[in-house]
């Protein structure tokens, strides 16, 4: 029997081979959350340099620029790294390793093996250089628009990203470039798919952040089409809360619930509210406060003996930025043992990892749902963070509240089409966290 | 919809007068503008039924095809428009002046034409009529006369610079009164121009509440088009159109179509008037300081436009290729936050707005390094730090830049946010606009106890590398087009 270890190593030669030895032009990865996607774009990365190739590595925000920029440069002694960023970029201390040269022209990193730069940083790069190979990381978060431009630097390109995050955004209405095979509002992936429909892209098997918990689920209602499986077993992983409540609330039942089974829903009485609905940001507030309170224990293949939850392996998460400043403020009212909690929207959340999320659902106590509230990149960043459980708040009545409101957005012939829908994806969770829910009272 | 004009529409519902969202009008309005109230036959996609058309309200040139049905007529009705319409286009294109005295100054028409329709339905027909006729032949088996192809260019370019935010070209007048003023209904009610207007100048001696419900009637207040009301399609425009197709001898046709061209003014003349009383009310809202300079920007659009026009240019393609469509969204959404950034740097009703979402703050400054230096690669560089105590929630962090509209947007960069007892304190160093010395120009820097606002929002400005042009297209997505010329059987209509 293979081990999910193996099944992985086995992928990761593939793709290797598949992009140095295939002549392809271009070869696409996909990744469920946490299968090693910035593993993969370091290791072939630092592969490709010591073979003694130059290597161009395109990542779309300055922290995974930097996250790479130290990957490679470990793996990489003695070879110089360059970190092309804007005029004025001030690298993090941990950036700066012996062998990694910061500039913001890429002609003064001539003797770099191996540069990486944010998209928005090469779609300016003036250059009479090329690069025979290209690995972009986020490939779906980044706009077709970028590609166009920064496509002649590169001669062979790897795209690695995870299909089901969010899909890039424009304040514009695109309905004039609807159906066109080159639409610019569409991600870089799907329009090189759309043009070269000969590329099939390859797919990482094992998910190493997931738990057996979420994966089925991850799985059933974001990737249906995809195969992968979690990297460890269901006795692998398992949170220990010690400390039983005096008086046990809601909260405290559904931390226990959770502990137990992966999942918990925190099911607040059924209203209608501004978004930063002061009940439900409180209670949001007090799961991650208590997780930290009864001493929450975590154990798993890093740790095998337990290790004591902190703050810092905690996130979490909400759909709009007010959301997140009220929670803030929450957690701050609720003293030192809250400091450290990451909360964030959505957006920043991507590729991010944590122990246990609480996640403020997007569609709780609202009148309506919007496109923004229905996609299921949203969603599915913020179920798919965690490595032990997922703790959701939401008031009741959000499955009534999609019956009333299925997706209305117009078809375009020829249009880009993304299975699954949001409507789709956001009633697949909604009936897996019915089996996990625990109801505050009034 | 912010908070604020939720507010509004709440308080404009409650007190059944309209409010004002923004203290300006961030919209240039011409001396002449040209209005078009356009008509359109049910049933089929863009056919042109009629227009009122014209830069002078008391005397508008009315268009009535002389036989909706009949496709050739359409291409006479465009021919009409373009009689009505190019020549106020060459008009301005003619008069011309310097952009400056140097020997590296353009020319630049003195002032640029602007059309109105009643809604955005309007802008749709024009971009449809436009695409009806640009790609027309004027020569062989199929011509129209070049007028009618240059009228499909011209319309085009309006439509398509009626998707800029900040576009003065062509101008739906329900949005541009939506822009400035919030009335106690629908956004859906507001798309109807008669009801938005009766809110904001409701007939001598009635009220806001019985001019909306006298909106209501389009017996009284026609639809602002180009669909006409289908009671008045169904007991005066069809059997007018009936008899049209009946009449035996020209003398009985054009008795039917002066009945005709009658009953179809009465339908517009309504609109007409309100999409004037429009452009009337928003003419007296002060004008933001701002716009000027987007009126100078169109005005160079609409000159380098002409000039490409008068050599010959070919009509816009049917569809964007891969770069042209990737430049247009980088203009669009460019032109959008630019656009947005002036707004808010213009006008304290918007940057209020900001405040509330937590983009913006404002505050006093309890404290101030104004001579503050730190080394920089080359030589020390004046970064003084101001300190502003605000009582705004904002959620912007440490390492934000952030921007100062009074002082024509100066950057300034988060340093520290501190909370305290009644706000926050936040920490900023400045890093421009202060002159080129080690010490600031005088004004620059902002005095201790003065207000301040800051705002995040900032117009973007992105060099970056060209957009392949179509031969350039790379594999990625799907290489250079086949070429295609035109020929003259691409006009004959596919019946299959």
């Amino acid at each position: 029997m293979t081990t999910p270890h193996d099944r992985a190593e086995i992928k990761t030669a593939q793709i290797l081979t598949a992009f140095t030895d295939g002549g392809h032009r271009g070869v696409v990865v996909d990744s469920p959350p946490g299968a090693g996607k910035s593993t993969l774009v370091g290791r072939v990365g630092t592969e490709i340099a010591a073979a003694g190739d130059p290597v161009a590595v395109v990542a779309q925000t300055n922290a995974q620029v930097d996250d790479l920029v130290v990957k490679i440069a470990n793996r990489l002694p003695g070879l110089p790294v360059g970190r092309l960023s804007r005029d004025g970029y001030q690298p993090p201390p941990t950036v700066l390793l012996p062998n990694v040269q910061v500039a913001s022209r890429v002609d003064d990193l001539p003797d770099c093996r191996v540069v990486v730069g944010t998209a928005a940083k090469w779609a300016q790069v003036q250059t009479a250089r090329t690069w025979p190979w290209a690995i972009v990381d986020e490939a779906y978060q980044m706009r077709s628009d970028m590609l166009l431009l920064i496509v002649p630097l590169f001669e062979q390109m790897l795209l690695v990203g995870d299909p089901g995050q969010l899909d890039p955004f424009s304040p514009i209405d695109g309905e004039r470039w609807a159906g066109l095979p080159w639409d610019p509002m569409q991600s870089a992936v799907a329009v090189l798919l759309r043009n070269n429909p000969h590329i099939v892209p390859h797919e990482l098997p094992v998910t190493w952040r997931l738990p057996a918990s979420a994966t089925r689920l991850v799985q059933t209602a974001f990737y249906p089409f995809s195969q992968f499986a979690p990297g460890t077993h269901d006795g692998e992983r398992a949170t220990h809360v010690p400390t039983v409540g005096i008086r046990r609330t809601a909260v405290d039942e559904v931390i226990d619930l959770a502990a137990g089974s992966g999942w918990g829903f925190l099911e607040l009485p059924h209203r209608n509210t501004l978004r930063t609905d002061a009940e439900t940001v409180a209670a949001t507030a007090d799961v991650a406060v208590r997780l930290l309170q009864r001493g929450t224990e975590t154990r798993c293949e890093q740790a095998p003996g337990g290790r004591r939850l902190t703050a810092a392996r905690i996130a979490v998460g909400a759909a709009h930025r007010d959301q997140v400043a009220a929670i803030t403020r929450a957690l701050r009212a609720r003293g030192e043992i809250a400091d450290g909690i990451r909360v964030d929207t959505a957006n920043r959340l991507q590729g991010a990892e944590f122990d246990i999320t609480v996640i403020l659902h997007p569609l709780s106590g609202r009148i309506d749902a919007t496109p923004f509230h229905l996609t299921p990149g949203r969603l599915c960043v913020l179920t798919s963070r965690h490595r032990h459980a997922c703790i959701v708040v939401g008031r009741r009545g959000i499955p009534e509240l999609l019956d009333a409101h299925p997706g209305t957005e117009p078809v375009h012939l020829k249009g880009f089409i993304k299975f699954p829908d949001g409507w789709e994806a956001n009633q697949a969770v909604l009936a897996h966290l019915a089996n996990h829910r625990v109801s505050a009272p009034h | 919809m912010t908070i604020l004009t939720s507010l509004a529409k709440a308080l404009a519902a409650y007190s059944m007068t309209p409010q004002q969202l923004t203290v300006y009008r961030h919209l240039h309005i011409s001396s002449k503008p040209i209005v078009i109230v356009p008509l359109t036959l049910a049933g089929e996609t863009n056919a042109p039924l009629a227009a009122m058309v014209g830069p002078d309200r008391a005397r508008p040139t009315l268009i009535v095809t002389r036989q909706p049905r009949n496709r050739a007529e359409r291409i006479e009705f465009a021919g009409r428009l373009a009689s009505e319409l190019l020549f106020p286009i060459e008009t301005a294109a003619q008069q011309t002046q310097a952009t400056g005295p140097g020997p590296n100054a353009r020319l630049r028409v003195v002032d640029a034409p602007q059309l109105w329709v009643p809604n955005p339905a309007g802008i749709e027909f024009i971009r449809t009529l436009g695409r009806m006729t640009r790609l027309r032949f004027i020569e062989g088996p199929w011509a129209v006369p070049k007028k009618v192809r240059d009228l499909g260019i011209w319309l085009t370019w309006f439509a398509e610079q009626a998707e800029f935010a900040d576009t003065g070209a062509l101008i739906a007048a329900t949005q541009a009164i939506a822009a400035v003023w919030a009335t106690g209904q629908s956004d859906l009610e507001d798309g109807n121009l008669a009801a938005q207007m009766a809110w904001l100048a409701p007939p001598e001696g009635m009220d806001v509440a019985a001019a909306v419900s006298r909106a209501e009637n389009p017996q009284l207040c026609p639809p602002a088009g180009p669909s006409t009301d289908p009671t008045f399609d169904r007991l005066f425009l069809e059997p007018a159109l009936r008899d049209l197709a009946t009449a035996r001898n020209p003398a009985a046709h054009n008795a039917v179509h002066r009945r005709l061209t009658a009953m179809l003014e009465e339908q517009m003349r309504p609109t007409w008037e309100l999409t004037w009383t429009a452009i009337d009310l928003l003419r007296d809202v002060p004008e933001a300081p701002r716009v000027p300079k987007r009126w100078e920007q169109q005005r160079d659009r609409f000159t380098s436009f002409h000039r490409y026009v008068a050599d010959g240019g070919r009509p816009q393609a049917k569809r964007d290729s891969a770069g042209r469509s990737a430049q247009r969204l980088a203009e669009l959404e460019q032109r959008m936050a630019a656009f947005e950034a002036q707004r808010a740097y213009d006008d304290p009703l918007v940057i209020a707005d900001h405040r509330l979402t937590g983009e913006a703050f404002a505050g006093q400054v309890v404290d101030v390094d104004p001579a503050r230096r730190v080394p920089g690669l080359r030589r020390n560089m004046l970064r003084p730090l101001v300190t502003v105590a605000t009582g705004d929630q904002t959620h912007l962090d440490v390492g934000q830049h952030v921007y100062d509209p009074a002082r024509n947007g100066q950057q300034a960069v988060i340093e520290s946010v501190t909370e305290t007892e009644d706000g926050w304190r936040i920490e900023l160093e400045l890093h421009n606009q202060m002159g080129s010395g080690l010490t600031a120009k005088p004004g620059s820097v902002p005095t201790l106890g003065e207000d301040v606002t800051y705002t995040s929002v900032t117009e973007t400005f992105v060099r970056r590398r060209p957009w392949p042009t179509r031969d350039e297209t790379p594999w990625t997505h799907g290489g250079p087009p086949p070429d295609s010329t035109p020929v003259v059987e691409d006009a004959a209509e596919d019946w299959s």
